[in-house]
Formats: C-alpha cells, structure tokens, sequence
C-alpha cells in the first residue's frame, strides 16, 4: 500500500483565485500543482493546491491569494 | 471578394485565431470542471483571457469580467441586474436594439435622449436624482459617432446614477479605460473589433457592484449550494464556456497587443476616410454621421439619390463582390433622427485587414452604379 504523506492543502473561492494561484506559483518558481479538493476539506473551489510541508515552509512567506491553507495526509 | 461588413462580424482574423480554435478542440476539456491536464488547460486559457482583456480595458481585476455569448447577451444581464419596472433609465436615440429591446421589456420609465441631423447626441444630459442608470454606446453601429464616455460617467455618478456602456463597436480599436472613466458595467463583444470568434463576449462589472445571476446552473464550484455561486465572474457564468471561442480570442487579443490598438485605430481610420475622400463628391450621395471627426468608428453609412438601399448593396455584391450591410442595422431611433427609416442605408465597415486596393475599388463600384 502507499505511503502516505503529510501535504499543506492551498484552497481557493473560485476558479479564478485558483488559476491566478496557479500563475504566481509557476512565475515564482514555487513547487506544488492543482489536485481535485480533497473530500476532507470544505472550500469554494473544486481544485486545491498540493505542496509538501518542506516546500510550504520555504514559500510561506510568498503565499497570498487562497481561501485557505490545510494539512492532510494522502 | 471584398468584405466591408466589418461592423456586423469580422471575417478576416489574424492567423493565430484559427490555429487555436481548431487546437482548442484537441486540447481543451471543461475549465473549472476537473484538476487533469485538458481541464486545466482550459481553466487557465479562460483566465489568461480574462487578464488580457483587462489589461486592454483598463481593468485591475480579471475576475471582474465574465465571459458571455456576445454583447446582446451581456446587455440583457446588465439590463436584468440594473432595471426594474419602477426605475428611471436614461437612454439614447443612437442605441441598437440590443439595449433598446431589454429596456423596453423592463417597463421602466425611458427618456430617450434626441441625435440630431449628424446623429451626434448632446453630451449636456439632465439626470435626475432618480435616475437609476445610464445606457449609452461607446459607438453608434450606424454612424461611427464616439461617446465622450468620461463627461457621461462624470454626470451619471454626480446623479448616483449607473453608467452601463455598450462597446460593441469599439473594444478592440478605439482605447477603453472602464475603471478609469468609471464605467459601471461595461458589455462588449469578441466577433467585431477584438476579432475573435463569433460566440465570445463579456460583461465587465465594477467592484462593488453585487451583480445577481441571469441565469443558474453548473459551477464547477459550491456544488451543494442551492443558489449560483454570488461571486464574479462566476455569478454570471453557469454552464460551460466557448473555450473554443475563448481560445480564438486569447489569441485575437495577442494579436491586438502586439499590433496596438491605436495602431489598428490609425489604419482603420485611415481607410475610413480614404473612402470618405473618393466618394464624397458622388452626385447624389448622402453620408451620414460626423464624417469630419477626428475619432470615430470605423463606420461609413450612406445613401445615394435614386437607387434604393436595398438594391445599392446587392449591387454591390452580385457585381463586384463587395460585401455590405443594407436596411434597419438594428437601431431604429437613429434611423428616425437621420431619416432614413423609411429608406434604410448602406453600411460600409472596415477592419486592419482591409487593404487601400480594396477601398478603390469600393469607391470605384460606388461611382459606376451612381452612373447607371
């Protein structure tokens, strides 16, 4: 069975913020990708962004423009 | 053939919009429907050409604009969003039915304001302090004439009132800064001047402005919620979008920044009154609107004594292959203010593809049938 791990969950209100996210990401070299919103967590948008603890502590700073930011193991 | 019904559908693109139409269709699933990859690529194509049309619109926001089936579509949201049966609207005499029709259907109370002999409207409107909105064009389809939207905006908002612009004639190649001149709802289509497919359009909404859905369904987002997400854009887009279309004017839009809108203005401008040179002196012929504007729409509509309007343009085409528009053009109450309702009028409208070869020839075809 996989292993699972522990990931920061990015959600947004609606598409737009997910794609704007999605965009600042990608211009800033920030690592993660869009996921289907987990069914654990409840949030505007249908899509989340998925990145690992490391690469969420790293980034912390440079992150704005989300619903809201979760931990969950998957 | 020669195409000079540009004012009604551009039919001649920049090269990039067919290839990413006919792309589009290999590539691109449902936007804000799912997190794979043709999902997504249609989701951040749908936003890509939200933020290039406010980059070309003078909007801050993307998510301000939502996509809609054209200008006629936008304006009946707008119209269902901003009037009731007890409102009082302020609307003009050089409107096309798009608005018209949605204001009539409202059964608010209208106070049309007057064009005169050159179809130009007088800029000194009265608005009341009841006034709810303003509905007014950027451009007259039928004359060219340009709205000094900034003066409009600047009475509106001193009277509380809304300003709602209709841009279908002018978004694309005559400059538009909508946050800056303070429009409040701004509708304009992709199949004219943006040069994009027919079935692309939007409606951009100010901050502030809690805009109601025009119609509900699929979202893609708040699923179990019984009501359209309140937010835009998503308020006003249910269904899925023409990313087709929309990829055709992602690229349509590219086009148009790398040319430069006043650049395209210049040379649409510039074969506008070529036109205007080697016809004005034609016996007979009428031209209406402010011909000698420095700006205006790329717009010629005319008449010439003894050969119906009708005719004129099927003339135009069964003998030179030139393509115009005859009749009503959708806008009867400038029809009345210039005349020509019972006649109607030709229409002859440019785009940046048109060449001086054709203008000539044009002008040449208008000469012969005048002589017949």
């Amino acid at each position: 069975m996989r292993e699972k791990k522990l990931y920061y969950i990015v959600t947004f209100s609606h598409t737009a913020e997910a794609m704007a996210f999605e965009k600042k990401c990608i211009s800033e070299n920030i690592s993660g990708r869009l996921i289907p919103l987990p069914v654990e967590i409840s949030a505007g948008c249908g899509l989340a962004w998925r990145m690992t603890k490391e690469e969420y502590e790293k980034y912390s700073e440079a992150i704005t423009g989300f619903e809201g930011i979760y931990t969950l193991k998957m | 053939m020669i195409y000079f019904d540009n004012a009604a559908t551009t039919i001649h693109k920049p090269e990039g919009v067919k290839k990413a139409v006919y792309d589009s269709l290999d590539t691109m699933g449902n936007p804000s429907r799912g997190a794979h990859e043709p999902s997504l690529r249609a989701s951040r194509l749908v936003y890509d050409t939200r933020e290039k049309l406010a980059a070309l619109l003078g909007i801050n926001d993307p998510s301000r604009i939502a996509f809609t089936l054209n200008a006629t579509d936008a304006l009946n949201i707008a119209v269902n969003f901003v009037v009731s049966s007890t409102d009082s609207i302020i609307t003009t005499e050089c409107e096309h039915n798009s608005v018209l029709r949605p204001l009539y259907k409202s059964g608010a109370e209208l106070t049309v304001i007057r064009a005169d002999k050159l179809g130009s409207i007088d800029h000194d409107i009265e608005i009341k302090n009841n006034t709810r909105a303003v509905f007014i064009n950027h451009a007259s389809n039928v004359t060219g004439n340009i709205t000094d939207l900034k003066k409009i905006s600047d009475l509106a908002h001193r009277n509380n009132a809304l300003l709602v612009v209709d841009a279908a004639q002018t978004a694309g190649v005559i400059d538009i800064k909508a946050e800056e001149t303070g429009i409040d709802i701004l509708c304009f289509t992709g199949h004219k001047s943006l040069m994009g497919p027919q079935g692309t359009g939007g409606i951009y909404v100010r901050k502030d402005i809690d805009i109601k859905p025009f119609r509900v369904g699929g979202s893609g987002i708040h699923s179990f919620d019984r009501e359209q997400p309140p937010h835009m854009p998503d308020v006003l887009e249910a269904g899925t979008l023409n990313c087709h279309g929309i990829a055709g004017l992602n690229a349509a839009l590219d086009f148009i920044a790398e040319t430069g809108t006043e650049n395209i203005f210049a040379r649409e401008k510039a074969l506008a009154d070529r036109f205007i040179s080697g016809i004005r002196d034609i016996k007979g012929i009428r031209l209406y609107g402010d011909i000698n504007a420095e700006k205006r729409a790329p717009i010629v509509t005319l008449n010439i004594d003894g050969i119906s309007s009708d005719v004129l343009c099927d003339r135009l085409w069964t003998d030179y292959g030139i393509c115009t528009r005859a009749g009503a053009h959708c806008a009867p109450l400038m029809h009345r203010a210039l005349g020509t309702d019972k006649t109607g009028a030709v229409r002859f409208s440019f785009s940046y593809f048109n060449t001086e070869e054709e203008i000539d020839k044009g002008i040449n075809a208008l000469r012969e049938l005048s002589e017949q």
